[in-house]
């Protein structure tokens, strides 16, 4: 059993990339995330494990740097939030293309533009559709609690390295700021250099004589070569489609309606099941907690047992296209989403299910 | 990949009067001919070779006419964004603070799209070496204006001549930087003359030794041509960049050892 701690869950994220192992940490000031950076200052990981903290002159610089510090192999982290994650798609584009490891956190804000500083999760599109130029895709995960803020960096930097792909931990703005109890895991050190080495082959990080100069880019002007690059990077994904999906399902074995949702909204949906159970009416909820790869057959299954289905998100309706795909047409299937910073209560999410699914 | 040439005769030890340095790859350029990329590359690798520090090299590409560098420098490298390469390189530095980090950039790259990551890597004192090509043109997208275009210079997108009132000065970046506190090395050269070659081959040799001893941020400009771009042969490209480009980009010695080099009363022409 690890330690027992109170704390926010941008907190968590910044203690847990300290523990686990991480070489670098490159950020720019945003609300509502800015607790990372703050946390990591004040904490000194370089004396505590030797990891790096940057703060960087702008979201671009934070991304290219660590785009630079993953390209030799180093196990490098960024946050933001949605303005700050969008000048950071160029970067990730290239990371995916050129194949690098790496850990982004977004702590969701309500947008377009600068929006607002409160939570929101209309960035699912930006995350799990590619976000830069491209096509690419990257490991999306949506932690609910503090706890699992903490266990995602740990989860993401492995599957980072598994897959050699950049990783996104879709959070937002309240559950960065909440805060609640967590477990914390043990301290894993940080890879040594020659460690380093044996587990990135690919990384450049200095030409000995017994091996080629290794080279990291994105670039192929070869239309044949990047075609390649592209089939490769497609396998890739498909292998994650099959082997990394996570979900949860509540309270779904005599579920006559369904409620889908991650991250907060699933929060929310949990008092509404509570809620929607005391009046009789039999609701469960399927939480995805990989959006990429997002868990179609899964949903699916549960989606076509049940007569309606409401997807509840912080946005005008982005993840129920993927929920539609994956179940398909015979069941219906309805959107509640409060959007612009503001957080749906768990009554108007009943509300919503009795207006939109039982009675509509 | 490259194929060795099969040893005759002449190729013995006590025939050699020069050799390539074994850190450019047996491979054929992609500049075109008459351009400065190459010899400036070749002047880094031989400088990395007699440091023998190979395995302990990593150096950031650019996007524009050097993309490509590192199919010809027998190194580690990564290819940055455009623009983005002392992003990259500050983190590597961070990282691997014992090995020798570099980035190569042209104009367009470091004085236009990268200028908020090179002020801030120069600000921090990042101790890397910045290798700065600056021939006034975008070379790889055909001939537009840079940043570094002189006033009534002619490109593509200035193809009356750069007009200072509706497109701006040519920036100065290197004199810029050379303010910064965190920048302890500043020189200006060419590399068109075997004159000019070898005192930039001195000038890479002393940032790189520079950065062993951990001073803080060495940044070298080569002013180069570009004859494709600026559509003149090989040779009158450098016959016009001596008489235009080197009386605005004066070379020499701009910060040495964290001090500014006292400017010559005649010698700011503009």
């Amino acid at each position: 059993m690890g330690e027992l701690r109170l704390m926010k869950g941008n907190e968590a994220v910044a203690e847990a990339a300290i523990r686990a192992g991480c070489d670098g940490y490159f950020g720019y000031p945003i609300t509502p995330q800015s607790e990372v950076m703050e946390y990591l200052m004040a904490e000194k990981p370089f004396e505590r494990t030797g990891m790096v903290v940057l703060q960087a002159e702008s979201e671009v610089a934070a991304i290219n740097m660590l785009y630079g510090g993953a390209g030799t192999g180093k196990m490098v982290m960024t946050s933001s939030s949605s303005p700050g994650v969008s000048l950071m798609q160029e970067g990730i584009s290239y990371m995916a293309g050129a194949e690098l490891p790496a850990v982004i956190v977004n702590i969701v804000r309500g947008g377009p533009g600068l929006g607002t500083i409160q939570p929101s999760q209309a960035d699912y599109f930006q995350a799990v559709k590619g976000g830069g130029h491209g096509d690419y895709k990257m490991l999306v995960l949506a932690p609910a609690s503090v706890q699992e803020m903490c266990d995602h960096v740990k989860l993401g930097f492995e599957k980072a390295y598994q897959y050699r792909t950049p990783v996104m931990i879709l959070s937002d703005g309240a559950i960065g700021q909440m805060m609640e109890k967590v477990v914390l895991f043990d301290q894993v050190p940080r890879r040594t250099d020659a460690e380093l080495i044996e587990q990135c082959p690919w990384a450049s990080n200095g030409r000995p004589k017994t091996r080629n100069h290794n080279i990291i880019t994105s670039l192929d002007l070869d239309p044949a070569g990047q075609e390649r690059v592209n089939l490769k990077l497609q396998a890739k994904y498909k292998v994650m489609e099959q082997n990394e999906v996570l979900y949860e399902e509540i309270q779904c074995e005599d579920a006559e309606y369904l409620f889908v949702a991650f991250g907060l909204s699933a929060r929310i949906c949990q008092k509404a099941i509570d809620m929607a159970r005391a009046k009789g009416i039999k609701v469960g909820l399927f939480r995805p907690i990989t959006l990429y790869p997002f868990p179609s057959i899964e949903v699916s299954n549960v989606g076509n047992r049940v007569k309606g289905i409401l997807v509840v998100e912080m946005n005008a309706g982005q993840m129920i296209e993927d929920v539609k795909l994956s179940v398909g047409c015979k069941v219906k299937i309805e959107h509640f989403g409060r959007f612009g910073g503001i957080i749906p209560a768990p009554d108007e999410v009943v509300r919503a299910l009795e207006q939109k699914i039982i009675g509509g | 990949m490259e194929e060795q040439f099969a040893k005759t005769e002449i190729h013995k030890p006590e025939n050699i009067v020069y050799k390539k340095t074994d850190l450019m790859v047996d491979r054929p350029l992609s500049y075109c001919p008459g351009c400065g990329h190459g010899t400036a590359h070749r002047m880094l690798m031989e400088v990395i070779e007699e440091m023998g520090i190979q395995d302990k090299t990593i150096g950031v590409s650019p996007v524009g006419c050097s993309v490509l560098a590192y199919d010809f420098l027998d190194i580690d490298m990564i290819g940055a964004a455009h623009g983005r390469a002392p992003a990259l390189a500050t983190a590597i530095k961070r990282m691997w603070p014992n090995h020798f980090v570099f980035t190569y950039q042209g104009d367009g790259d470091l004085a236009a799209i990268g200028t908020a990551e090179t002020i801030h890597a120069c600000n921090r004192g990042e101790n890397i070496t910045i290798i700065f090509i600056n021939n006034g043109i975008y070379g790889m997208t055909g001939g537009q204006m840079a940043p570094t275009t002189l006033p009534g210079m002619r490109s593509s997108t200035s193809p009356y001549g750069r007009d200072v009132p509706t497109m701006g000065h040519p920036l100065k970046i290197t004199e810029l930087v050379a303010q910064l506190p965190g920048v302890y090395y500043v020189t200006r050269q060419a590399v068109h003359t075997p004159n000019n070659v070898r005192k930039t081959k001195k000038a890479i040799r002393k940032a790189f030794e520079l950065q062993k001893e951990n001073k803080g941020l060495s940044f070298i400009e080569i002013v180069s041509n570009c004859n494709s771009g600026w559509k003149m042969t090989p040779v009158q490209s450098n016959k016009w960049m001596e008489e235009n480009m080197f009386p605005f980009y004066e070379l020499g010695d701009i910060k040495v050892d964290g001090k500014l080099v006292e400017k010559k009363a005649t010698a700011e022409k503009e």
